[in-house]
């Protein structure tokens, strides 16, 4: 099971996916932006941080990269795609998964364990959870109030509170065949008991069993 | 001289007497550039003129240190091929000139100065002063200064773990933004600020270089304030976290491959101090041509190229057949690199621009050459006064009291402010923001780093030693209820203008106490920072220095003590001496009025006891909690919090419940086991409601009081 974790300038928790996946069998590699051929691989992983600076708007430019071409060819063959808080912004932002992320309502940055709630298990992310499962994972991120108006998306985890102002709570979101997910909060910095809870691990789980599923037989 | 105008070298902030000695080490008058060169390197924010000579009191030695004081970041070892490099840093001038910008610009510093070393930045700290936040220009300092510290330090992708807030009415004339980062590196890939060998390459690396920041360290950074102070404005820099990351990959990159002789950050006095400060370590000099720099903007001159304070940027030292390599590494990171310079065999730097010599001086005459002042000291005659009013509050109403403290913004929660921070990023906190010392898993090596840093300018206004020496066992207690042990300790003295001789006094006080207390320890002071000159119109901060200190715990506890982890029928256990019914420079006092009294001495007897106990039981308590800012009142009911349990305390009187002597810690731990020789059981966890004497408080009542207290003064 290779999985691709992306790497753009300014991305800052491409080690921690690749901690958090490897410990669950997975095979990540780090690929540069520049790549433009991701043959081989079984899924890919865009990872938070602040690719390209959040130049424009978060995502903006990320979603230009090279490497966006083939990530692209690998949704729509229905291999996984997981974005992690600016990754979600990048699949917004890259027209893979509807609405967009704006300023947090109090615009304020946000760090801080949230509960959610898995509301939809038929995503590669959510795989592995059961429905109405609670979550505590941490939030990190200024800009993760998604907005939707022409109300397409499919929100698979929603949080238990309203800390940023996102439609129908959405904490994360998939595309219609439920290959592409992108969600705000981390669930890499809740892998580890230690860190204060390993609630994470069940969604990494669903999408280490996704990829798994796709591994060409 | 004839003309009525201010010389060039005064408005450089340079004295007639320090522009003489100019003249006789060259020989001849200055050229501009030079002129440029030696005002920003002898200011006091480089040359530590006024300080340096006290400074040579710290004990700075010990098997495990690597790096001393000197270079850029101090740096012990840790075991296991691992080392860690600390330092501290102020920002307190430019925050206050512009609080935003000020304060990212001082997290971008601290990095730089961390991974000159070689090593990988893995959390950032700070300790910020001011203003009652019932002023609003108090309430837009503190706004901008989290604000800068947010932006810069979470796009940086660097976790800040929180750090320390106080206010006082000393600050709000001048705000105190002071940073700290601790790194972690392999042994092999130490790097040090050193030119190498002639013939070596100077490569600088990152950002253009603009006319942000100019005499940054001089005009801003060494002088006091007035009214006037907004007009400095375009000498404080501006950061962009972007560049700086892609710096920081670049450079780790640049040491795995170990394609560098040696680095230096351009941080204050810019190039001025990148080209300078390694050559003359080196013992050698540099040909550094100013055409060669990428710059930002056009026509600037070699006096501007020189002194400019542009942030994110690196020189690096490359022998001749790896500077290919090099700009490979930077191409691919998308930062820009230049060939700005050549090591000299002799000792002269020599700097040309458009193709003339600007600049031929001894490299080394600029660092060590340097003004070193004996300031005259004199202990203020106020002092005395101050210590013959102590504040003596008598019995007082218990619940009302704790929850009056709770609410001030210097004792409540501080998640306001951190919860503003990635305080997660690299899956290594382990304790984070909210409990008396942060606690970092070392990967692969079953060890914790734990790093703690305290300041209170009001203790030290009443007693700068004893409070000094306060803090440093503050600090090592803080990171040993975390299970680590004390092994080296950063300071930053932050104090008002070295010109008064009560300034100066304040100073050697301090450095006695901050020594004095680490040689009880057994721990050198292995890096630190003097910010001078925090007065505005006339009336200085009280003397301020900030205490961090790091740990090691070895192995790290399995399940490390935390404040949420009280369970209904725990015991409650204090440990430490009997409190006395001294309140000088406690929160009680703040509370009721001015600071008066003379604080309580550190014990080290009694200190190195307790850290042994907290360092054992940090192993087995669920929770460990300090007894400091509101005393122990303060202390059980953020247990109470932040476990979501109360509690009933068996203990009264003023002194016990509100009084801040050093050395004391609670334990909540099962019933049945092995007391400790210094401790005495003080109550049990368990309802919803936190029960003292007579009198009792929900739990929820004071988590609405404890988490209020900055927001609702954000709101007022």
């Amino acid at each position: 099971m290779r999985v691709a974790v992306a790497v753009f300038p300014g991305s800052n928790c491409e080690h921690d996916v690749v901690r958090a996946l490897g410990t669950l069998g997975a095979e990540p590699e780090l690929v540069w932006h520049r790549e433009t051929d991701l043959e081989g691989f079984d899924g890919v992983v865009l990872p938070g941080g602040f690719a390209h600076g959040d130049a424009l708007r978060t995502g903006a430019i990320a979603a230009l990269s090279p490497i966006m071409e083939p990530v692209r060819r690998m949704a729509e063959s229905g291999k996984p795609v997981l974005g992690i808080c600016n990754g979600f912004q990048i699949l917004c932002e890259a027209g893979m998964l509807p609405g967009a992320l704006i300023a947090n309502r109090d615009l304020a940055f946000i760090c801080r364990f949230v509960e959610v709630e898995v509301v939809d298990t038929g995503t590669v992310l959510t795989a592995a959870a059961e429905p109405g499962q609670m979550l505590r994972i941490p939030l990190n991120s200024y800009e993760g109030n998604w907005v939707d108006p022409a109300r397409t998306g499919r929100v698979v985890v929603r949080y238990a509170d309203d800390p940023n102002g996102s439609q129908d709570r959405a904490a994360a979101v998939a595309n219609e065949a439920g290959n592409v997910v992108g969600i705000m909060p981390h669930p890499e910095r809740a892998s580890d008991p230690l860190l204060g809870s390993d609630d994470g691990l069940v969604l990494l789980e669903g999408f280490v069993r996704s990829l798994r599923a796709s591994v060409p037989a | 001289m004839t003309t009525m105008e201010t010389p060039v070298y005064a408005q450089l902030g340079m004295t007639e007497e320090e522009y003489r000695s100019v003249i006789s080490i060259l020989g001849r008058e200055p050229r501009p550039a030079e002129l440029a060169m030696y005002s920003v390197m002898w200011s006091e924010h480089c040359s530590y003129k006024s300080s340096r000579a006290h400074l040579r009191r710290f004990p700075t030695e010990a098997p495990w240190v690597v790096v001393g004081p000197g270079e850029n970041a101090g740096v012990v070892d840790i075991g296991d091929g691992w080392l860690a490099a600390i330092r501290i840093e102020s920002h307190n001038h430019p925050s206050f000139v512009e609080p935003y910008q000020g304060a990212a610009t001082g997290v971008g510093g601290i990095l730089r100065d961390v991974f000159t070393m070689g090593a990988r930045p893995v959390a950032l700290w700070n300790q910020i002063r001011f203003g009652p936040l019932d002023q609003p220009r108090n309430r837009y300092l503190f706004n901008g200064v989290v604000g800068g510290i947010a932006g810069y330090g979470n796009a940086v992708g660097v976790p800040t773990l929180g750090g320390e807030i106080e206010f006082d009415d000393c600050y709000s004339g001048n705000p105190l933004v002071n940073v700290m980062c601790l790194g972690i590196l392999r042994k092999e890939q130490l790097v040090l600020g050193t030119a190498g060998e002639p013939g070596n390459v100077a490569v600088l690396l990152g950002a253009a270089t603009g006319r942000d920041g100019i005499g940054g360290a001089s005009v801003l950074a060494s002088a006091s304030f007035d009214e006037e102070a907004a007009t400095k404005r375009p000498s404080v820099q501006v950061g962009d976290p972007f560049e700086e990351k892609k710096l920081i990959e670049a450079c780790l990159e640049l040491y795995e491959r170990d394609l560098v002789a040696g680095i230096q950050d351009l941080g204050a006095a810019g190039l001025s101090c990148a080209t300078s400060e390694p050559a003359g370590r080196a013992g050698l000099g540099m040909d550094v041509d100013l055409d060669r720099v990428h710059l930002r903007e056009t026509g600037m001159t070699a006096p501007e190229i020189l002194m400019s304070e542009s942030q994110e940027r690196m020189l690096a030292f490359v022998r001749p057949d790896n500077v290919d390599e090099v700009l490979e590494v930077a191409e691919r990171w998308e930062i820009d690199a230049s060939v700005i310079g050549t090591v000299r065999a002799d000792d002269r730097l020599v700097v040309s621009h458009d193709g003339e010599l600007v600049a031929d001086v001894p490299a080394a005459s600029l660092a060590d050459d340097a003004p070193l002042y004996h300031r005259p000291v004199e202990r203020p005659g106020w002092l005395d006064d101050l210590w013959s009013r102590p504040f003596q509050p008598g019995e007082v109403p218990v619940i009302d009291t704790l929850l009056d403290l709770l609410r001030q913004p210097g004792v409540g929660s501080a998640a306001w402010a951190y919860e503003q921070y990635d305080h997660m990023l690299f899956l290594g906190t382990v304790v984070g923001p909210g409990h008396d010392g942060s606690l970092l898993r070392v990967a692969g090596t079953g060890k914790g780093l734990a790093v703690s840093t305290d300041g209170n300018g009001r203790l030290c206004l009443l007693d700068p030693r004893r409070g000094s020496a306060r803090l440093v066992w503050e600090a090592a207690l803080n990171v040993a209820v975390t299970g680590a042990r004390p092994l080296a300790t950063v300071d930053n003295l932050n104090l008002g203008n070295p010109e008064k001789p009560e300034v100066m006094w304040q100073l050697v006080e301090v450095v006695e106490g901050i020594s004095g207390a680490c040689e009880a320890l057994g721990i050198p002071v292995v890096g630190g920072n003097v910010s001078l000159y925090n007065e505005t119109d006339g009336a200085d901060i009280n003397p301020t220095p900030v205490v961090g200190v790091l740990g090691l715990a070895d192995p790290m506890p399995a399940l490390p003590p935390r404040l949420d982890r009280a369970e209904p029928g725990m015991e409650i256990w204090l440990i430490g001496p009997e409190p006395t019914d001294n309140f000088a420079g406690s929160h009680l006092e703040r509370l009721h009025g001015p600071a008066g009294g003379r604080p309580t001495a550190a014990d080290p007897e009694v200190g190195l006891a307790v850290i042994d106990e907290a360092v054992r039981l940090a192993h087995v308590a669920p929770v460990l909690h300090d007894v400091s800012d509101g005393g122990l009142a303060v202390t059980i009911a953020e247990i109470c919090i932040a476990s979501g349990v109360g509690a009933t305390i068996e203990l009264e009187g003023t002194a016990e419940l509100f009084g801040e002597d050093p050395h004391r810690f609670v334990a909540v731990v099962t019933p049945g086991w092995d007391p400790p020789a210094l401790g005495r059981r003080i109550g049990v966890m368990g309802g919803d409601s936190l029960r003292i004497g007579d009198e009792s408080v929900s739990v929820a009542a004071l988590a609405e009081a404890w988490r209020g207290a900055i927001p609702e003064a954000m709101r007022s």
